[in-house]
């Protein structure tokens, strides 16, 4: 079963609940960190990273010499990455999607593939968990295509559980990770801000059409709005996880939840098993 | 003019409770706030809006199906895995990034490349001044584009009004939202908290910051959860080179003005969070006459 962890917002305790479920469930378990802007996951499980590979994406190089100068790459081309002023060509790779258009418009050879790298693919394991997570490149703006890496990669082998820990938005990055998967769950907190972006988090994998249900982290700091939206729209609840300055400070350490509260590891388990029904 | 760029990298170490903070200590401000994915400093400012704009960016493809014959060409030619084929070619939304490939090779001419709406900007007024502010809708990708539209509308106004402060509350993350936020910033101020975490993104932060070239400052929110990673972080700071400009005690007091929807200074004017709040804000003032001093560093 593949499991997205998501939220809005950031700093609700997406990474808090994806590992304790990893940590917790039975059977062959793996982790994929999929906010490869910020990968915090190893902090909290220390994996030994086995393997990493670097990921790519194609861009163009203009073989001047080849170049008529007749300008289809520079039209086909919808990300500026691609300009002409006189008998000047420039690319622009930062801006490149790789959508491959001007390789296909350009009959005089004169735009060969590079590659550009945007991060990297790493992997490794636990005792119990096989672990990827995607890293990348500071400066780098194309998170989505190094994602749906990441998730390729994990998905190489079958797991009875990946859980997928996302990045915080609603945007696209998001939209990569929680895709294919077979449940999502949003990590919110109990205030103002946490419910305002659970419901543009709701709102998203609504349109996606995927089951969802909502984790309460932090609770008793605010107020409960959040619990009262959930009813109003049949969101189901599925658990809360009350405020602690101990696990505050467990988590700052980088200790896992169920590590500093392991009574908790049997409402993990007891969701999961409710997750398969 | 000043612009002042507030990021953590990390989500959730308090950008946009500071922000708000701040926008109430600023005096001839415009504000923008450029999470444009899951903006929420409007929760704390009650905008009302005055502007609203579509913001229409890219194309999506669509197919006709009674031209469509099914050969495949879409498919094989589109790097993006947007699409599928049955009786026709099926274009999946959120996969399609709008590169027009499929379009232009189309043999049937079956394919059109429509304006994709993805989202709205606003111009509202506020009790703190003019905020400037978006909302991207689900699952879109051109935050990146909205981020530098946002940014491009406040400056405007802010020349207009004459303030000499625009006052940025960035995105998380170092991605393309964050890129595009950089541009014009004269300072940023990067808010972490005591956690590995928190100090493993504000790592992430500071290179980016490095790699533009923009002056950038450190604030250390909550940081008696952990004073010996508060510690790690100062020492982080003093070897990077980095100002670090104050640090802000946890307060439950800063979540109950949260709640109620205002800022610590209009619930808790006294507490020591506002009073580190309001220390720090005079550094940050401090610090923007000093960067003016030097506009050769200002990257465009």
């Amino acid at each position: 079963m593949k499991i997205a962890i998501a939220s809005g917002k950031g700093g609700t305790g997406k990474t808090t609940v994806a590992v304790s479920l990893a940590l917790s469930c039975e059977g062959s378990v793996a982790y994929a960190d999929c906010d490869v802007e910020e990968p915090n996951g190893h902090i909290f499980l220390n994996p030994s990273i086995k393997g990493s590979s670097r990921f790519s994406l194609p861009i163009p190089v203009i073989q001047e010499e080849n170049c008529n100068f007749c300008g289809k790459c520079k039209e086909i081309c919808r990300f500026n990455a691609i300009t002409i002023f006189g008998r000047t060509i420039m690319t622009f790779p930062e801006m490149c999607h790789s959508c491959g258009g001007c390789f296909l418009v350009c009959d005089q050879g004169a735009i060969l593939e590079d590659k550009r790298t945007i991060g990297f693919v790493e992997w490794g394991n636990t005792d119990q968990i096989d672990f990827f997570q995607g890293r990348l490149r500071v400066g780098e703006a194309m998170a989505s295509p190094l994602i749906k890496q990441v998730k390729k990669k994990a998905m190489e082998k079958e797991y009875d559980w990946l859980m997928l820990d996302a990045p915080p938005g609603t945007s696209c990055p998001v939209i990569k990770t929680v895709r294919d998967t077979d449940f999502v769950i949003l990590v919110t907190e109990p205030t103002p801000f946490g419910l305002h972006d659970l419901k543009l988090a709701a709102r998203t994998i609504f349109k996606l059409g995927l089951p969802v249900g909502v984790i309460v982290n932090k609770w008793g700091i605010g107020d409960e709005a959040v619990k009262d939206w959930c009813a109003k729209q049949g969101l189901p609840i599925l658990m809360t996880i009350p405020f602690s300055r101990k696990v505050a400070e467990a988590y700052a350490t980088g200790q896992a939840l169920v590590q500093v509260q392991p009574e908790l590891k049997k409402n993990f388990q007891r969701l999961l098993e409710e997750l398969t029904k | 003019m000043k612009e002042l760029l507030i990021l953590s990298g990390k989500g959730g170490t308090g950008k946009t409770t500071i922000t708000s903070s701040f926008a109430w200590l600023a005096k001839n401000k415009v504000l923008a706030d450029c999470d444009v994915d899951a903006a929420d400093l409007h929760i704390i400012l009650s905008p009302q809006e005055s502007q609203r704009h579509d913001f229409i960016s890219g194309v999506k493809a669509v197919v006709n199906p009674s031209k469509c014959t099914a050969c495949g060409t879409c498919f094989e030619l589109c790097r993006y895995d947007a699409i599928d084929i049955s009786d026709t070619a099926l274009v999946d939304d959120f996969s399609c990034e709008g590169c027009g490939v499929c379009a232009h090779f189309c043999p049937e001419n079956a394919i059109d490349l429509v304006p994709n709406h993805c989202g709205y900007w606003f111009v509202s007024d506020t009790r703190f001044g003019t905020l400037v502010h978006a909302e991207l809708k689900p699952g879109e990708e051109n935050s990146g584009k909205l981020v530098s539209l946002v940014k491009q509308k406040a400056r405007e106004r802010a020349e207009d009004e004459g303030a000499n402060l625009l006052l940025v509350d960035g995105p998380p993350g170092i991605g393309c939202p964050v890129i595009s936020s950089f541009s014009g910033a004269d300072l940023v101020i990067a808010i972490t908290e005591p956690s590995k975490s928190g100090l493993h993104d504000l790592k992430r932060v500071i290179e980016l910051s490095n790699h533009f070239k923009v002056p950038t400052c450190v604030i250390i929110n909550k940081w008696d959860l952990n004073k010996s990673i508060s510690e790690e972080i100062h020492e982080f700071c003093t070897r990077s080179k980095i100002r670090l400009l104050g640090t802000i005690p946890f307060d439950k007091r800063v979540i109950n003005a949260l709640v109620a929807e205002k800022t610590v200074f209009e619930e808790f004017k006294d507490c020591k969070a506002a009073q580190s709040i309001a220390n720090i804000w005079h550094q940050i003032e401090k610090t923007l006459e000093e960067v003016k001093s030097e506009p050769e560093q200002r990257p465009r």
